[in-house]
């Protein structure tokens, strides 16, 4: 089974979550499970570092919908950045995009979720 | 070359969590064999990840294999993804779109989809006894 951990920090009101590893559908339960935990202590702006997950599959991406739709609930937001070129465009096929936003640093998130 | 003479590998993977994994390392070799870019490259790995989960999950039981042909042809990679499961019908499978996954409880269903955009021709082949996936991406 491929090994995926996560590290969480926050930077003022952000919560950044940067993933390492295979985004399948243990890897995105981790991920959700960080996002609701944090959510449960009031965090609504959440941001996922994808640079060292290079590799994903449909049913991590579709966990990643799943808190979309609960940030939704609490008018919460959900970027990502150092996506891979093929993790973006599964993004856009699945339509993440329409509900989420792809940034391409850090700082453009930081900004973006201001 | 005809395609009859085309090389071929043959893979049979067994039914284990990330397994498609493996089917995605042959085909990085393959590819880099057919000087493929990276950007087709990375297309047909994560088709063939969503073509091997599929076979996995349709397969019936855990003891069953997945078999997956790749044909190297002179401007075609042909990739046949076969399972031993119940088959389906292709045609009934809804396209599936984010608005309708957003408040639903079934938020998985994205293969097929993400199959027919990264590659250039996909078809089913599905028996009770069995599915073929063949795809296909062209320098």
């Amino acid at each position: 089974m491929s090994d995926f951990s996560l590290n969480v920090r926050e930077e003022g009101d952000v919560v950044i979550i940067e993933t390492a590893g295979y985004l399948n559908n243990v890897g995105g339960e981790k991920v959700s499970e960080a996002c609701y935990e944090k959510m449960e202590t009031g965090k609504k702006l959440f941001l996922i570092n994808l640079e060292n997950s290079k590799v994903v599959n449909s049913i991590g991406v579709s966990i990643l919908i799943e808190i979309i739709e609960k940030l939704q609930d609490v008018d919460g937001k959900l970027g990502y950045y150092n996506l891979a070129p093929i993790v973006e465009k599964t993004f856009n096929i699945m339509g993440l995009t329409k509900y989420s936003t792809v940034y391409y640093s850090e700082a453009e998130g930081l900004q973006g979720m201001a | 070359m005809s395609p009859k003479d085309a090389p071929k590998v043959e893979l049979t993977l067994p039914i284990i969590p990330d397994m498609e994994l493996a089917a995605t390392k042959t085909a990085e070799v393959i590819a880099k064999h057919m000087n493929l870019g990276e950007e087709k490259t990375a297309e047909i790995s994560m088709a063939l990840i969503e073509a091997t989960i599929n076979a996995f999950e349709h397969s019936e039981s855990d003891a069953g294999n997945v078999e997956i042909h790749f044909v190297i042809q002179a401007d075609t990679l042909v990739i046949k993804v076969t399972d031993k499961g119940k088959g389906f019908d292709p045609s009934k499978v809804k396209i599936p779109n984010i608005e309708e996954k957003l408040g639903s409880d079934r938020k998985r269903g994205w293969g097929l989809k993400l199959i027919q955009e990264l590659m250039d021709t996909v078809e089913f082949e599905s028996t009770p006894e069995g599915t073929t996936v063949t795809m296909t991406k062209k320098k």
